[in-house]
């Protein structure tokens, strides 16, 4: 038998989405978590070499593997419970589906990855992208209270659970999230919300880059805590010149009282946006990720932000860069050869200052890796649990690169 | 055990820092648990981070199992060694090492305890914001280890979300450090997975924390209520309306007469069926004001007879003294006092408050509740003598009713005081056989001998297998036969 007959006698003819023209590779989604345990628990025993991809829209679907399995429909979102502000979701459905959903009921995920508006929620999940909103509410993992994933030989695992504090057992969820599918496939997720902001308020200041960064260094001292602070360049935010946005959110009191305070700062140039502008301005940054070859973030420290934006500058380019000076940490999105990456990690890693690929070609990702090299006796605890969750090496990750 | 490894360890940190006697090892029989106790085979009390090296090199050499300890304040047994094993004192790690204002971060040794840290920071208007009710005593390790919370937790989220990076001496000696000083995990996330593993994957010797800004304005109500059910249901309306508040924390009336009786005595009244302490703070003043108006007319529509705003720095402080030391207060109404601690689903508290009393009611034991109700994060508190054995009979079948009532209502075992030896017999309840099983191979890949802290946490009976994993019976030993508990609890109890 064929590896698709086999595959459709395991889960179904329509499991696998098209007859695959010559060339390409089957592509397979199963219908449940049982199936996703199914699939994968055949392919460690096969030896096939399973690639995972959400809607496909962020890591482009190129490494090299016997089939895709995409979680394409695991997208059901199976219980919000607004009054617990708690939600479950499959992993592969899509961004503005379960926005849309939560909002129906009042709930809000406080995270705005990157990416298009389509991008699934276990894609975010797996490579840990947030997004401005990082600077008050906290990374991804942050916002998750459990995760059920299958590893590489079809075992279902539960870490975690559906409620706000949880200490039981080891913390496998913060081990998924960022671990670019290394350690199993995320298939449904159990998310920490909060409620609708009633005020959600987004102003912007233009100028030089330098002087942007030195009105959020005032932010910062004023102990003003915007929701958001980010600076885009010009590409990003489509205007002439470097821009620096706030996002304010939270009761109609707090945000007024953090405009009003916002405004003294910078001889009071910041500008508001309209509701709709400012929706636009940022879907646009998040979308501007997933147009360019490669992106990448470095998690720096507040205070070396402005020569870190300067390496990064320098070394590559400044075209698409955002970058938010009072967590200190840069994304980057462009065209960059696996040297100039090589390179500017290594310069980084010096400083202390990690450089996460977060996405590629394949080329370039099994060639510089999403992490790359670790910090001394990290390699072999990150091998021994690739080991742990994916004994054959079933499903194809690039986290550690040639290096 | 061997006094040739005393006098080995002496070698290394001093004689002085050597607890090789009965009596000596007897201060450490003990930690926040009083149902379990158990005598270390020694003691040992490294001075520096290169002396842990050293003593965990010599322990692996020798292939002894150890328990890393800090401030022994810990309410699930994590912290116990038998005799077979060496404990690891970390408080003689008390230095901090950093406080870098502009960056809001601090760099510190695992003894560090937690309160010492905040006064530290509070110069520069900044604090470290988890605040366990055990902060004057307990270590930075030991939150760490068990990912602490506290009741700012609720807005400043638990111990995760502060610690940016971790330097960990594993069982074969080995020094690695975990993530980056800005928070990005450098790879997979080891520090997240870190945190909250009961001293089952390494010693923690550095760690760097975030601080935040001390908040400017703040807010603190009391609101007293007749009825439990309409407390929780305050809390639910509260967290829907969106509000979030610092903290928000609950105490029932045999909480309430406790605090009343004791030095901590905060004024609340005595004939409420209970109480919330709802804290809100922020930057601005006028929108705190707004904020705090908001929830008092939220708790007043939710029944509320009064709804009391602290006037002043020093009210707000009575207020909290008595929340914060009710630990102590209740210890007070009996011999014993079993921390419990679980968490349910906010909008199931009012049913499940209910529940717990009908189980205190049937066993015939006093109960008291104070707790994280903001987070869902229930502290059922058992008062009880521990002596009589009839007693330490129904304590321990109320706890697993307790237990099953809560992971009925969706929610889990412990929200913050960890697993340890109390908890790993409901493990089972949460987690089946896989679950459990990746679980131990994780532990295995950071400690491939379980010789940290052995036997806690995973009840490896009950794992399923894992290649590569022996089902090794070692764990487990200990747990029954080699430490003392007061408890035997028969499984029909957890049927319910
Ligand atoms: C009155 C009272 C109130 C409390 N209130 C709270 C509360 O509000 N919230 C809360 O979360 N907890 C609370 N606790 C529980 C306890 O204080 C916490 O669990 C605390 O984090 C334990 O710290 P410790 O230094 O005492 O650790 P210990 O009890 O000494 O150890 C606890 C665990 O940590 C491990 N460990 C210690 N140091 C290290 C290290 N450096 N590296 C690796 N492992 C280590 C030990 O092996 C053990 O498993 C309370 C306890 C008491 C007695």
């Amino acid at each position: 038998m064929s590896l698709l007959d086999k595959v459709r006698a395991l889960l179904g003819r329509d499991a696998v989405l098209e007859g695959p023209a010559s060339g390409e590779i089957p592509r397979v989604a199963p219908p449940t978590p049982d199936a996703v345990a199914l699939l994968l628990g055949t392919a460690h025993e096969e030896g096939w070499r399973v690639r995972v991809e959400g809607t496909g829209s962020w890591l482009p679907p190129d490494a090299p593997a016997d089939l895709t399995l995409t979680t394409r429909r695991l997208d059901r979102v199976t219980a919000v419970e607004p009054q617990d502000l708690v939600a479950t979701a499959e992993a592969g459905i899509g961004w503005d589906a379960l926005r849309q959903q939560l909002a129906d009921r009042g709930a809000w995920l406080a995270l705005d990855p990157p990416g298009i508006a389509g991008r699934s929620l276990g894609s975010v999940v797996a490579t840990g992208t947030a997004g401005p909103l990082r600077a008050g509410f906290g990374p991804v993992r942050d916002h998750l209270l459990g995760v059920t994933f299958v590893t590489g030989d079809g075992r279902i695992i539960q870490g975690g659970g559906r409620v706000m504090k949880n200490v039981a057992g080891y913390d496998l969820t913060r081990l998924q999230a960022g671990a670019f599918g290394a350690f199993g496939v995320i298939v449904l997720v159990h998310l920490r919300l909060r409620a609708l902001p009633r005020a959600d308020e987004t102003l912007v200041l233009e100028g030089p880059a330098e002087e942007l960064l030195a009105a959020a260094d005032e932010i910062r001292a004023a102990e003003l805590a915007p929701a958001a602070l980010e600076l885009l360049s010009p590409a990003l935010a489509r205007r002439e010149r470097w821009v620096l946005a706030a996002r304010l959110v939270g009761s109609p009191a707090a945000v007024a009282a953090e405009e009003g305070d916002l405004r003294g700062v910078a001889g009071g140039r910041f500008a508001p946006l309209r509701a709709e502008e400012a929706h636009a301005f940022w879907s646009r940054a998040a979308e501007a990720f997933a147009l360019r070859p490669v992106t990448f973030r470095v998690g720096g420290l507040p205070e070396g932000g402005e020569e870190l934006l300067d390496l990064v500058r320098h070394q590559l380019s400044d075209e698409w860069v955002s970058a938010a000076p009072g967590v200190g940490s840069i994304r980057w999105a462009g065209e960059a050869s696996a040297e100039r990456l090589r390179r500017l990690r290594r310069t980084l890693a010096g400083q202390e200052v990690p450089l996460t690929l977060e996405r590629a070609p394949w080329a370039l990702r099994s060639a510089v890796g999403h992490f790359g090299a670790y910090r001394e006796g990290v390699g072999p605890l990150v091998a021994g649990l690739r080991h742990t969750f994916d004994p054959k090496g079933t499903l194809v990750a690039a986290v550690e690169g040639d290096e | 055990m061997d006094s040739s490894l005393a006098s080995a360890l002496a070698g290394l940190v001093g004689e002085r820092h050597v607890r090789a006697a009965h009596a000596e090892r007897l201060a450490y029989a003990m930690d926040g648990l009083p149902t379990h106790h158990s005598l270390p085979g020694l003691a040992v009390l490294p001075g520096t981070r290169d002396e842990v090296v050293a003593v965990v090199r010599l322990l692996a050499d020798l292939e002894v199992p150890f328990v890393p300890r800090g401030a022994g304040t810990g309410l699930s047994g994590g912290a116990l060694a038998d005799h077979a094993a060496v404990l690891l004192v970390l408080t003689r790690l008390n230095r901090i090492l950093k406080i870098d204002v502009a960056n809001r971060l601090a760099v510190v040794e695992p003894g560090v305890v937690n309160a010492r840290l905040s006064a530290a920071a509070a110069p520069h208007r900044l604090h470290y914001a988890p605040d366990p009710s055990s902060q004057t005593a307990c270590t930075l390790g030991g939150n760490v280890a068990e990912n602490a919370g506290g009741p700012h937790c609720l807005k400043y989220g638990v111990t995760t979300s502060h610690i940016l990076a971790l330097e960990v001496v594993r069982a074969d000696g080995s020094v690695v450090n975990l993530g980056s000083p800005g928070g990005e995990p450098w790879g997979p996330d080891l520090v997240g997975v870190f945190v909250g593993s009961e001293g089952n994957f390494g010693v923690a010797t550095r760690i760097t924390v975030r601080l935040v800004p001390l908040p400017r304005a703040v807010r603190t109500l009391l609101a007293d209520f007749s009825s439990l059910r309409a407390a929780g249901e305050a809390v639910s309306a509260i967290i829907g309306a969106g509000l979030v508040p610092a903290a928000l924390e609950m105490m029932d009336r045999s909480c309430i007469q406790a605090v009343e009786d004791s030095v901590y005595a905060a004024g609340y009244p005595r004939d409420a069926a209970a109480v919330l302490l709802v804290e809100l703070d922020g930057r601005s003043e006028a929108a705190v004001d707004e904020e705090a108006r908001q929830a008092a007319s939220l708790l007043s529509a939710q029944g509320a007879r009064h709804v009391r705003q602290a006037a002043d720095a020093k009210e707000r402080e009575k207020l909290w003294q008595g929340r914060k030391k009710a630990f102590g207060a209740m210890g007070r109404l009996s011999r014993d006092l079993v921390v419990q601690d679980a968490v349910v689903p906010r909008s199931s508290l009012p049913d499940v408050l209910e529940s717990i009393a009908a189980i205190a009611a049937r066993y015939d034991l006093v109960v008291s509740n104070v707790f994280h109700a903001g987070d869902g994060n229930l502290h059922p508190n058992i008062s009880f003598d521990a002596r009589d054995p009839e007693t330490v009979d129904r304590v321990e079948h109320a706890s697993a009713e307790i237990m099953a009532t809560c992971i009925a209502a969706g929610g889990t075992i412990t929200g913050e005081h960890g697993v340890g030896l109390d908890k790993l017999r409901y493990m089972p309840l949460v987690f089946d056989g896989d679950s459990l099983a990746a679980m131990h191979a994780v532990r295995r890949v950071f400690d491939p001998d379980e010789r940290v802290n052995p036997g806690k946490v995973i009840p490896v009976h009950a794992c399923r297998e894992w290649a590569g994993v022996r089902n090794a019976e070692f764990g487990m030993r200990n747990v029954r036969s080699r430490v003392d508990s007061a408890f035997h609890i028969p499984h029909s109890a957890l049927d319910v």
